[in-house]
């Protein structure tokens, strides 16, 4: 609906190309399309309030780059002051001078507690640290056990107590910390609804016993409007110190994050993107400011590319897609590079409308035994043939087939997708110095593969 | 208590929320711009959605002119009489004559399932069916252990594999013993996922033709277990789970706190799926079936 919030704006804004300042009607006109897009992304709508008037005052009267077009230019100066209000920088975490950090993870049920507290232990490990996770959650069944089981499984410590009581369970579990130098010492609580008083005193017991040095709410990136009272209460209650924002690996725009953000204060600390433990990564502010405004997370994505594709053969690539000479052998290239990146369904997804990639083409390129067949089928090319499929007639389209241990079908359909890829490539307009892109004519589907 | 009441008591704890809002808004003073705007916008705070909420406040405007209204209270009927109307399903549950009647919940992570699960089996077996559990979350740490907890509360049978296992396998096997044991309902717990991972719903889709080639016309119900807290993202997961599987229903959960779970008003606008039953606690017998005028006059306060 609001996939591409700058290209409504560039719709709204339409007949103002070619004039020099913002005025007021035509900001308000843009402040509408953004309003409309944060509540669809989720934004509290009294967050919006504020931050749609903050950035009306801020764009009236504002120059009009050159080199941008009056919708781009109000789209610049929402992502800039979104990013200020999700923090500018990244925030780690506090930690201890003397003794363990004490770590207190809350929040709603259901949010991902027990997986963020493993996640995070094990994230901290790979930092030199020596954690101890404590089991805190005695209501939930199976709930000790959960974190037991996850914690061994990538090697973690666990204490927990089932016969005993949260604050004792806690107290004791730092203890265990200070006598056996672990540093930092996790507690996963039972998850608990803001508005439970007695649940909510617990927290409060097992913060006056423990001391932590942090205190993070766990939040469900799919959270609507509700999502500020929980925080607010959570907040007056055990006084947060920071954020983590989980199921960011869905496509929901997370624009409980803002919302959070603002009636709290707290940053973001950590992000949960998957279901392995390792999916835990640091937040960045920019890239959740242009997420919950629909413009994909080009940044993460180029980030991501950068770390795993050669560069010169990027650059190469590069140069190719100017000049439309990718062949066959540059598909199958990209195709082992992806494989490199990770998941597709990830990459998809940080792309700029990356969500509403029609389901066939999604499910043509995440099988993985289709990577294979891709691989066999082109390695059964000659070498003109890959350089020009228009030579491929029917008879060696067979042969290729055969050779390839699949049918003509298959070659077909291969020869179909790498037509189409071609033709998205040609839709882009243009790319920056990185490799990556700057713009999509049609963001929908240009990606460069 | 009853369940409504208990939602309800928690819509008027939230400060400013919800309820309050409305109640004021349609209290006293006229028809004119400002109110159909305040409208929108608490309906849009309780999750419905914008353009949910647009679509609503503009046919409100229309008709409330059309019928010569000239009181905010009987905008407040009109408005009543189009949530339950919306929310009403043409269709009812389907009934469980065939045996066993095979009920599969799915969702995303954290939405309820599991708990969910151990509610409904609770509900039937109130009603004397013999229910069997499956516990067919096989991936997540000791999802398995919790629902037998649930099952042994219950008092209900239990089907389980270890965790790790196919669950397709495990349901191929839970459909066999639950045709020869003469089990009346066989509800399935399913592991959460998120609802745009391909290989994942891949994966559902395969338990759902499992148990169909089991037993024709089987599973009767698919629900998917909703958070009442989840945003807009909710009718994305609702989309792609009826396309990779039927869905036919929406257990809502977490009513019990301070979201009114409006999502589900698009949900059953756009997609026709109608809520079953809401979840409003941790309790076993906080389960209850979805009644779309007491849901609607809680939200309207009346």
């Amino acid at each position: 609906m609001f996939s591409n919030l700058a290209e409504k704006l560039q719709n709204t804004l339409k007949q103002l190309r070619g004039k020099g300042k913002l005025n007021e009607k035509d900001v308000d006109a843009a402040m509408r399309q953004i309003k409309l897009a944060l509540l669809e992304a989720d934004v509290n709508f009294k967050v919006v309030k504020e931050f749609v008037a903050a950035i009306r005052e801020r764009a009236v009267g504002q120059e009009v780059m050159s080199s941008l077009t009056p919708g781009q230019q109000v789209v610049k100066i929402v992502n800039e002051e979104m990013t200020r209000l999700m923090g500018e920088t990244q925030s780690s975490l506090t930690f201890s001078g003397k003794g363990p950090t004490a770590v207190m993870v809350v929040g709603l049920q259901g949010s991902g507690k027990t997986t963020t507290v493993v996640k995070l232990a094990s994230h901290l490990r790979r930092g030199g640290k020596n954690p101890l996770v404590v089991a805190a959650d005695i209501y939930r069944p199976g709930a000790v056990k959960q974190l037991q089981v996850l914690s061994e499984s990538v090697g973690e410590i666990c204490y927990s107590n089932e016969e005993a009581d949260p604050v004792d369970i806690c107290r004791e579990g730092l203890k265990l910390a200070e006598r056996e130098n672990h540093d930092p010492v996790i507690f996963d609580t039972a998850g608990r609804l803001h508005i439970d008083e007695d649940m909510m005193s617990e927290i409060a017991a097992i913060k006056k016993a423990v001391n932590p040095h942090e205190v993070l709410l766990v939040v469900d990136a799919m959270t609507g409007q509700d999502a500020v009272n929980a925080a607010l209460s959570f907040n007056e209650t055990v006084g947060l110190s920071g954020v983590i924002l989980t199921k960011l690996d869905g496509d929901t725009r997370g624009g409980a994050a803002l919302s959070v953000r603002a009636v709290t204060g707290c940053p973001v600390k950590f992000v949960g993107v998957g279901e392995k433990m390792e999916a835990l990564e640091p937040f960045y502010p920019d890239r959740m400011a242009s997420r919950i405004l629909g413009m994909g997370d080009v940044l993460s994505l180029i980030e991501k590319a950068e770390a795993s594709v050669d560069q010169n053969k990027a650059r190469e690539m590069e140069q190719k897609l100017r000049k439309q000479q990718f062949t066959l052998d540059d598909f199958k290239d990209q195709l082992g590079q992806l494989r490199s990146m990770g998941s597709l369904d990830e990459i998809l997804n940080m792309i700029p409308g990356g969500g509403n990639i029609p389901k066939e083409v999604r499910q043509m390129s995440l099988n993985e035994d289709s990577f294979t067949r891709v691989e066999a089928i082109i390695g059964s090319m000659t070498k003109q043939e890959k350089q020009d499929p228009s030579l491929l007639n029917s008879s060696r389209r067979r042969r290729i087939a055969m050779g390839s241990g699949t049918t003509v079908q298959d070659v077909n359909r291969l020869l179909n997708q790498f037509g189409q890829m071609q033709k998205m490539f040609k839709q882009m307009d243009s790319f920056d110095k990185k490799g990556g892109m700057k713009k999509l004519k049609k963001g929908k589907k240009g990606f460069p593969f | 208590m009853s369940l409504i009441k208990q939602f309800r008591n928690g819509l008027t704890r939230s400060k400013g929320g919800f309820i309050g809002r409305l109640g004021s808004l349609f209290g006293s003073g006229e028809l004119n711009e400002d109110f159909y705007e305040d409208l929108e916008e608490i309906l849009v705070s309780g999750d419905v959605g914008v353009e949910t909420a647009m679509k609503l406040a503009e046919e409100l405007q229309v008709e409330a002119k059309q019928l010569k209204y000239k009181e905010r209270a009987q905008v407040k009927n009109l408005l009543f009489e189009k949530l339950v109307a919306i929310m009403s399903s043409d269709r009812e549950a389907p009934a469980a004559d065939q045996k066993p009647h095979v009920i599969l919940l799915v969702g995303v992570n954290g939405s309820g399932k599991t708990t969910s699960a151990a509610k409904l089996a609770y509900l039937y077996r109130r009603e004397g069916s013999k229910v069997l559990l499956v516990a067919g979350d096989t991936f997540r740490a000791a999802a398995v252990e919790q629902l037998e907890i649930w099952s042994g509360r219950a008092g209900v049978e239990l089907i389980k594999q270890q965790q790790g296992s196919d669950p397709s396998a495990l349901f191929f096997d839970a459909m066999k013993s639950a045709q020869a044991r003469g089990t009346d309902i066989v509800i399935g717990d399913t592991a959460g996922r998120l609802h745009n991972k391909f290989n994942l719903m891949e994966e559902l889709n395969k338990v759902y033709r499992v148990v169909g080639r089991c037993l024709e016309g089987a599973p009767h119900q698919v629900l998917l277990v909703l958070d009442a807290t989840t945003g807009q993202n909710a009718v994305a997961q609702a989309k792609s789970f009826n396309e990779a599987l039927p869905v036919n229903g929406v257990i809502l959960t977490k009513l019990d706190g301070t979201a009114r779970g409006g999502i589900v008003i698009s949900i059953k606008d756009t997609l026709g799926i109608p809520v079953r039953y809401i979840g409003t606690g941790e309790k076993m017998e906080d389960l209850a079936p979805f009644d779309p005028a007491e849901f609607a006059r809680a939200l309207l306060e009346f």
